[in-house]
This record gives structure tokens, sequence and C-alpha cells, in this order.
């Protein structure tokens, strides 16, 4: 036993850390492009700030599945890191603003000059009492309709600047008698069938009543919600048979291969796409989502401020270059996503993303409940329960008395 | 006789290629370049043969490993020789309450990590081992002495008690007959023992995550997890580095392969 | 059993007695944590321990949730598919290479690498694997088998495996029968066809840690008892059904309990296999109390979910304990 004891104590002797000039950033981008986009943010950092050692603590996991785990143990455990990525809105708002986990940036935004360089909608959404607590680093575009270009020109199908849902069933009737499978889908996670029901609800009931859901204004059970959900039950009628046992960028990959022709998906897929050696406008096309068009579902991803930050100087440093306008064009060059800030060099990216900068400068901008931002967590994790359960039964109206018992429950709901 | 050969040939044979079938597809996936990984080619060979895959994972794992090493050495030695002692007292020294001790050690193995994450961490501050590596082997001998005090009792109980007996009528002391006595016989027990508690703790991520949060001294599981993002995954890399992870594991199992030897009882008994 | 002086008593409590403490504090202790937990209103990051009123709803809440219903179903069937067939293979496995044949080492090393490997990446592969479209159903073609089906006039066989939300052998109408306010059922109850490709990946996972098991059990049985069950002039098969595998009863028990850990808690394999899967039709207890504490931030529920999950285990441990007791007065 004794003999334990002592290689007990030896062994917690050596893994003492000692405590230099340091940083933990904490992040799901671990690999691929996302890990180099991230590595940019830390060169920038490192080359400014050389004695000062970053840990990049990022931890893999589609949307932070892995990493939550750890973070809300270590925030609740009052350890947490200086900074970790987020979501806008109401998983910002919910999770760590009202818990008192995250600290003002105010001075930051002010001395800065970023109230005038990001957008007010994006600010109000990140700020609690007037007091923003994330810089966000890019913004992703949640409803774009991908299609392969080279399937609707064999059936001479041609698409235009946009797509009514009329005019997509109606392809989608063509390309099923012609025995081709209209619409991708990867839903082994419920969420990238979320991301097409969301997209309709959106595109069936508008802006307006779209953010009204969100505060109560609209209901789940009212008449044009129910309309969506049987838009989005068509739609799911079109799907690849083995959509369920693919991951989302299988998904892609079976749109990429000519098995199946349009998919209802965040831009995400954009560098999936270009990954697979496809081409923008010559394999690929794509417009907004049916019915939403000039309107932006935002998924953002962004970095707060610990409150008691163990290294606070370090990570206020770390936060000013997050926001300087060559660091978001790095990142957001690697990452397939655009600028958070207003003032980025457009020039510098590719014709999709210019079209979503168009998209998002031009339209209005509306918050994703798939990926956090519209609604709090619980709500979030109902509704994925509600999809899983409605694309099996399909009973329109359990689908929409959950929703409505669930909003209720989540606090938002009337 | 010469057609139940033939039979267990054919039998080991079988059983061999349907296990060996989901390593191959790790295998040709492994050996393939990022872009050409689909689904449509899962089955046929890598053509051409890249070693990107498992050149990035290498590159990525190896300086987890070590820390890996360092952490299930000790953790499962010393949970499989508590579990010795627990199970050499729990069928041989038993005493009154000495069962329902037991079972309260038997049902904490079912207990749920997820749920005990926050009440882990807070301990683990308090007595300032957390962030630790030997924070994290403390929670992997706790938590894994109650399969292998299991695994011991249930293997004990068929050693008959009478080798125990003679021993003590010899006038070896109880833990001098453990030492002597059992521990001799123990081989095959603490085969199972260790291939259970190295590969589990070995292949743990939630604990090693939760306890350790700074990358440098992270157990290679968390590296193996990060070979994949958040959205696209190179899914060369991802098998490659399972493999590779998977090493270390698979050179123990063959290592203590040789311990499954048949007990010579009656040997024992006059050592 | 040994005469006992109190001192000798007293040294068997004594090596027990640091497991013991650290069980009352790691287990006993965490556990009572996540029990208090389960009867507050926590359900934000934000702590909130005051208590539910009326306490016990969040347990109510869950037991009429589908979702829940259906992992309860689940972990029954799972459990009964997996560790029939881990413990049949395994064994079998064991009694094979329980002789001397040339490769020995071989080939149990090869039944146990894949217990080695990760359950992310396995869970992966073997989605790949049942994928119907290009998976392991282009076999049946590629065998001859659906050739063969279509002539004689049956459908070609093409499972849809984790993708088929079909429950077959459903029990809902004798439940009714049974108990007339069985309404609040509010799934089906039966087997999801979509956890027996789960049960073969985590059988195919975990076979080779139970014929390690059985082979170290068989390794404690002395060369004496065979050669005597042997001059008795008992044949293989009776040797085997009538001398050793009851011998072997105690390393089955571990088994079964070992197994029983793996298949309450299993997640990550099913978490990459399958997910919740079609209509919640491969949802596990572990996973849903993952999602609740870590995604919903409902740590009451979450918590919930778990203390079910610790008192479900008991159905079996506690039939084995009183089994021990009662073997230990004879």
């Amino acid at each position: 036993m004794r003999i334990f004891l002592i290689a007990f104590i030896l062994l917690f002797s050596a893994c003492q850390s000692e405590t230099n000039k340091q940083i933990e950033v904490f992040s799901w981008w671990t690999s691929g492009s996302e890990a180099a986009a991230l590595e940019s943010v830390i060169n920038a950092y490192q080359s400014r700030y050389p004695d000062v050692e970053v840990i990049n603590a990022s931890i893999a996991g589609g949307g932070g599945s892995a990493a939550r785990p750890v973070l809300q143990t270590r925030l609740i455990g009052g350890n947490p890191p200086d900074t970790w990525q987020t979501h806008h809105g109401a998983e910002l708002m919910g999770q760590y603003i009202n818990p008192g986990f995250t600290s003002s940036l105010k001075d930051l935004y002010e001395s800065e000059g970023w109230y005038d360089l990001f957008s007010p909608s994006l600010i109000d959404m990140i700020s609690k009492d007037g007091h923003p607590h994330l810089v966000v680093l890019n913004l992703h575009r949640s409803n774009t309709l991908w299609f392969n270009k080279h399937v609707l020109s064999e059936h001479q199908i041609s698409i235009g600047e946009s797509l009514s849902i009329e005019e997509l069933f109606q392809i989608a009737e063509q390309l099923e008698n012609a025995e081709v499978t209209p619409m991708c889908m990867g839903d082994s996670g419920i969420w990238a069938t979320g991301i097409m029901f969301e997209n309709t609800l959106l595109g069936t009931i508008g802006a307006d009543r779209y953010k009204g859901l969100w505060n109560g204004t609209t209901t789940f059970n009212d008449p044009d919600v129910m309309e969506a959900i049987r838009v989005y039950s068509q739609l799911l009628d079109y799907l690849n048979d083995d959509h369920a046992a693919l991951s989302w960028d299988q998904g892609a990959d079976k749109l990429v291969q000519g098995k199946c022709t349009f998919y209802s998906m965040g831009d995400w897929a954009y560098g999936e796409f270009i990954r697979d050696g496809f081409k923008e406008n010559i394999d690929f096309g794509w417009v907004a989502h049916p019915g939403t068009d000039g309107i932006h579902l935002m998924v953002t991803d962004g970095f707060t401020l610990a409150h008691n930050a163990p290294h606070r100087q370090e990570t206020m440093d770390m936060l000013q270059i997050m926001g300087e306008r060559e660091v978001q064009e790095d990142f957001n060059l690697l990452k397939g996503s655009i600028c958070a800030r207003n003032d980025c060099d457009r020039s510098r990216f590719g014709p999709y993303l210019q079209w979503a900068i168009d998209q998002y400068e031009y339209g209005v901008s509306v918050p994703t409940v798939i990926h956090g931002s519209a609604a709090p967590a619980d709500f979030q994790q109902a509704l994925n329960d509600a999809l899983t359960d409605f694309v099996v039964r399909r009973d329109k109206d359990v689908f929409a008395e959950t929703l409505v018992r669930e909003a209720r429950a989540s606090g938002f709901g009337p | 006789m010469k057609i139940q050969r033939l039979c267990l040939w054919l039998i080991l044979w079988v059983a061999l290629i349907v296990y060996l079938m989901p390593i191959y597809v790790m295998i040709v996936n492994g050996f393939r370049e990022a872009s050409s990984v689909s689904l449509d080619t899962m089955w046929q060979l890598p053509n051409p043969i890249s070693f990107q895959g498992f050149t990035e994972a290498w590159k990525m794992l190896s300086p987890n490993m070590q820390n890996s090493l360092v952490m299930v050495i000790p953790s499962a030695l010393l949970s499989s020789v508590i579990g010795a002692l627990n199970g050499y007292v729990f069928s041989k020294w038993r005493f009154r309450g000495s069962e329902l001790l037991f079972a309260l050690l038997l049902f904490g193995f079912f207990i749920p990590y997820q749920a005990i994450l926050l009440p882990l961490v807070r301990f683990l501050q308090w007595i300032n081992l957390y962030g630790t590596l030997a924070g994290l082997i403390l929670t992997h001998v706790v938590y894994g002495i109650s399969v292998t005090t299991l695994i011991f009792r249930n293997f004990y109980v068929n050693i008959p008690s009478s080798i125990v007996e003679a021993a003590s009528v010899d006038g070896a002391g109880m833990i001098e007959t453990f030492y002597r006595v059992m521990l001799p016989l123990s081989l095959p027990a603490f085969a199972v023992a260790l291939i259970f508690q190295f590969t589990n703790i070995w292949n743990d991520f939630l604990f090693g995550i939760t306890v350790v949060p700074n990358p440098q001294f992270q157990p290679v599981t968390i590296a193996l997890n990060n070979l994949s993002g958040s959205f696209s995954v190179d899914w060369n890399i991802v098998m490659a580095g399972a493999i590779l992870a998977a090493l270390p594991t698979a050179l123990v199992y063959i290592g203590l392969g040789k311990l499954f030897v048949r007990g010579l009882v009656s040997g024992a008994v006059k050592a | 059993m040994i005469k006992q002086h109190w001192l000798v008593q007293h040294k068997g409590a004594l090596i027990l007695l640091p497991s013991l403490i650290l069980t009352t504090i790691f287990i006993y202790g965490f556990i009572g944590s996540s029990f208090f937990f389960s009867l507050t209103n926590w359900r934000t990051l934000a702590i909130d321990l005051s208590l539910r009123d009326p306490l016990w709803q969040t347990y109510a809440d869950m037991f009429t949730m589908p979702r829940f219903q259906a992992d309860l179903r689940n972990t029954f069937v799972f459990t009964l598919l997996f560790i029939g067939l881990a413990t049949g293979i395994g064994l079998g496995l064991a009694i094979l290479l329980d002789r001397q044949i040339s490769q020995k080492g071989w080939f149990r090393n090869t039944f146990l690498f894949p217990y080695a490997l990760s359950f992310i990446v396995t869970g992966v592969v073997w989605r790949w694997i049942f994928n119907p479209e290009t998976g392991i159903n282009l076999f049946f073609n590629f065998l001859g088998i659906n050739r063969a089906l279509e002539a004689a006039g049956m459908d070609p066989l093409s499972p849809g495996w984790t993708t088929d939300p079909t429950i077959v052998f459903s029990v809902n109408q004798l439940l009714y029968h049974l108990w007339p306010d069985g309404r609040v059922l509010q799934i089906e109850w039966g087997i999801p066809v979509a956890l027996i490709p789960i049960a073969i990946a985590a059988t195919w996972q975990l076979s080779g840690f139970v014929m390690a098991m059985y082979l170290g059990g068989l390794g404690g049985i002395s060369s004496q008892i065979r050669d005597a069950a042997q001059i008795d002039g008992a044949g293989e098969i009776r040797l085997y059904s009538s001398v050793i595998i009851p011998m072997l009863n105690p390393i089955t028990i571990s088994t079964i309990i070992i197994l029983l850990h793996v298949s309450l808690k299993i997640f990550d394999l099913v978490f990459a296999m399958s997910g919740v899967g079609p209509g919640f039709a491969t949802d596990v207890p572990a996973i849903f109390v993952f999602e609740m504490m870590f995604k919903a931030a409902r740590y009451n529920l979450g918590s919930a979910a778990s203390i079910v999950m610790l008192v479900a285990s008991s159905v079996v441990i506690v039939p084995y304990l009183i089994h021990t007791f009662k073997t230990r007065e004879s």
C-alpha cells in the first residue's frame, strides 16, 4: 500500500502545472479548415504577444456535442477557460450571460469603434442591457438550397435567381418521374432535417412571423405554421431512402455524385463541395431556400470573456484581435463563411460568399433555433425530439401541440 | 475425429473473416486519399494508396500517447491489485456483513458517469487534484475497483478453500497466503482484469476530457476525437487514427494472452 | 469455511477499508447529489437548487415522455439481445480455442482486437456497413442470395437496418388487456428492428472480451478435473455441458454483470452509429441523460434519468446477491 501512496505523491507533484502568462481559448474547431482558421487567429495574436502561451483547448464534436459537457462542468465548477466559443442569441444569453459566466465587453466595443462596424441587429442579439458580451468572428447562412447543375441540365431544367416552393415541387415531381432522387438529406444527426424544417418554416410564414415565434406573438399551432409543417412533410417524401443512415456531409457527397439533386442546408456545405473538387456555378448552384430570398438565417460563432477570467488582459487583447478586419477576412476565407464586420473586402471572396454577403447586407437577419440562437436550449432539444417523432409518424397535430407546450414550458410561448 | 477437426477449423475461419470485416473497412479507408473516401467505394482497395491519413493521425496522436501510457499503467495495475485483494477477502475471508459490502461495491459499477461529472470535478478541486494526471488516475482506480473485485471474487470462488486452509495450517498469515498461494493461481484472472481495465481506461473519453482540461496533459482519446471536426470530417485520418490508437491495447492483449494458462492446482499448493 | 479469529476478521475488513472509503465518496456521495439534483428546479445553466413542487414532478414528467418510454423499451430489448448474443458467441469461441490447436494465440488476439478500438470510430464503421444502399446489403446481391429469392418468387432481401422504424412483436394490445389504464403508454412496445444491427455491432466488439473471461475461467479449472471426467468416460460434449460449464457459473455471472453495465450505459457506439434513430428506435437512456443535461441544460431531468438507470441495474443485481446469500448458507 505504501508504495502506491508514494507513487501517487510523486505523480501528483510531477503533474502540478505552473502558471506563466497564458490564455486558454476553448472551441470545437479541431480539424481541417476550421482548425486552420482558428490557427490563423492564434498566429495573429502570437505575432503581437510572443511571450504569451496560447492554450488551444478545442474539443471536436458536431456543434460542440463533446465540448459542452466539459465547458458546462467547468463553468459550474468555477473553473472557466478565459474565452470560449458560442453561438449568439438565446444560447449566449440563457447559458452564459444570465447565469453570470461572462463579462461585458462594452469598453472594447467603444474603444474599437465596433458599434459602427457590426450591424446593430447583430449587436442587439449579443447584448444584455446595452452591454455586448461576445465578439462575433463569422456568419454562416443556414437557409441555402444547393443543387447539382449537371443533374438539372440533363433533364432540361434551369433555375433562375430564386425558386418558389411550387416550382420546387414541380421540378421534384419531374425528377421523381425520371427516377432521380429530388432532395438530399443526411440526418443521422437529427439537426440536419431540422435545418430543412426551419428553412421551410421561415419560407412559409415569413421573417416577421418567424421572429414572432420566439417572443410568443406567433404560436406553433397557427394555421400558417400548420401549412409550413405540411410543406415540410411533403418535402420529406422526396428524400433519398438512406438519409437516416448518412451524416449531413455524406448527404452533400450524394449531391456531388449526382445521386440526388437539391439540398437545403447551411453554407458549411459550400466548404464540403469545394473540398470534393466541385466548382461553384459550374458543378453546383444555389438559391435561397424557397420563400427566404432576402432573409439571412444566421448561424454565428463568437468568443466571450469569462467573468473572473484567469488572464483578463490577455483575453481582452485576443478579443480585440478577433474583431480586426484583416483577421476576420483571413479567418473567414479559410472557414468558408462571411465576416461579422461589415467593412471586409468583398473582392477577396468567391461568387457564393459574395452572394451571401449581399443577402446579409441588404436583407433581414433572423436567428436560428437549430443552432441555439432563437430559443433556449431546452426548447431546442424539445424541437429535435419532436422532429425525430414527426419524420416517422407524420402526425402534424401532435407535432404542433408538442411545440406549443414546450414553448410554454421553456418560458417564451403563450 | 477428422470431420470434427475440419468443422472446428471451418467455424474458426468463418468467425475470423466476420470479425475482420469492419477492421478491413477501417484499414482500406485509412489508406485512401481524403477526397476519395466515399460510401460507394468503402469496400474497394485504395487506389492510389495514400499514407496521408496515417502520417497526419500519427502527428496529432503521438504527443498524447505518452500521457495515456503514464495514466493507464498505474491505473490498471492499482485497480487490479486492489480488486484481487478485495476479491480474496470477499471469497475466502468472509465475515458478517461482507456480502452487503460486496453488494454496495458492485452497485456502484452501474453509475452513469455523465451524472456524476459535476460533483467529481468539485471534489477533485477540493482535494487539489483537478487538472492533473494524478486526479485522473485516482478517478480511474476508484471506478475500476468494483469490476475488478467482481472478477477476482468470482474467479477465486472456484479455487478450493482447502488450499487456503492448508496454507494457514502451515502458519502463513492472511496476506502471506494471498501472496504465496493465491497470486500464482490468479494469472488468468489478472489477464482478464488487466485487459478490461487497460482497455476501458485507454478508451475513456469523458473523464479524460473533464478532469484534465489542458490539452498538453490529455490522454490520446481526446486527440483521437479531435481528428474529426465539428462539420466536415476527413474519414481517412479518423480511421487511421483509430487503428493507431488501438495498437498499444492490442500489444497488451498479446502480452497478457500468455497468462491464460490452465491452472495446475496441486502443484501450486506445494509451492 | 475457516474458523475466524477476531483479529483475522479485522484484517479482512482492513484490506477492504480503502475501497470502501473511496466508494462511499465517489459513488454514494455523488449518487446522493445526483438524486438531490433530480428533485430540484435546476433546468438552465444557472444553478437552482430549490426543490420542485410537487417534489417528484420531474420523475412524473419523465415517465410520460414518449422518448423516455422508448428508451426504457430499447434498453430492455437491447440488453436481452446483446447479452444473449455476446455470452453465447463468447463462450463458443472460448470452448473452440480451449484446446491444442496451432495459431491459437493468433485467433484469440483477432477476436479480442475489436475490443481495443474506440467505440466512436467503430460506430461510424458499422453505420457504413449497415447503410442500406452501399453496405452489407450488397453482399446479398453479390452472393446470389437475392437472385435465388427472386427466382423463388420472393422479394429480394434489402433490410433498412438502422433506418427502419418498424417495431415487431408489438405487445400493446396485450398490455391494454392486462392493464386497462395502460393508455399512458405512448409508444409501441415490441422489438425495434433498428436495434438489431446495434446489438450485432456491440456483440462484435464485446464478444472477444467475453471469450477472454471464459478463457480465464477455463484456465482456472485444473487439468485434473478434466482428466477425471474423461476417465469416467464422458465425451467432449458431456464434459462441457455437465462438468465445465456449470463450474464456470461464477464467471458467467461476472460476464453478465459486466455486459449489463455495458448495455445499460451504452452511449458512444449508438451515438456514432445511429444517434437516437428513426422515431427514437435506437435511443438509449445514456443519450437521453447526455442530451438533457448538456444540450438542454435540464440538470434535474438528466439526473432523474440517471437515477432510473441505476435503479434498473438492481433488477439483476439484487437476485444475484440473494442467490449468493443462499449458497453461502447451504
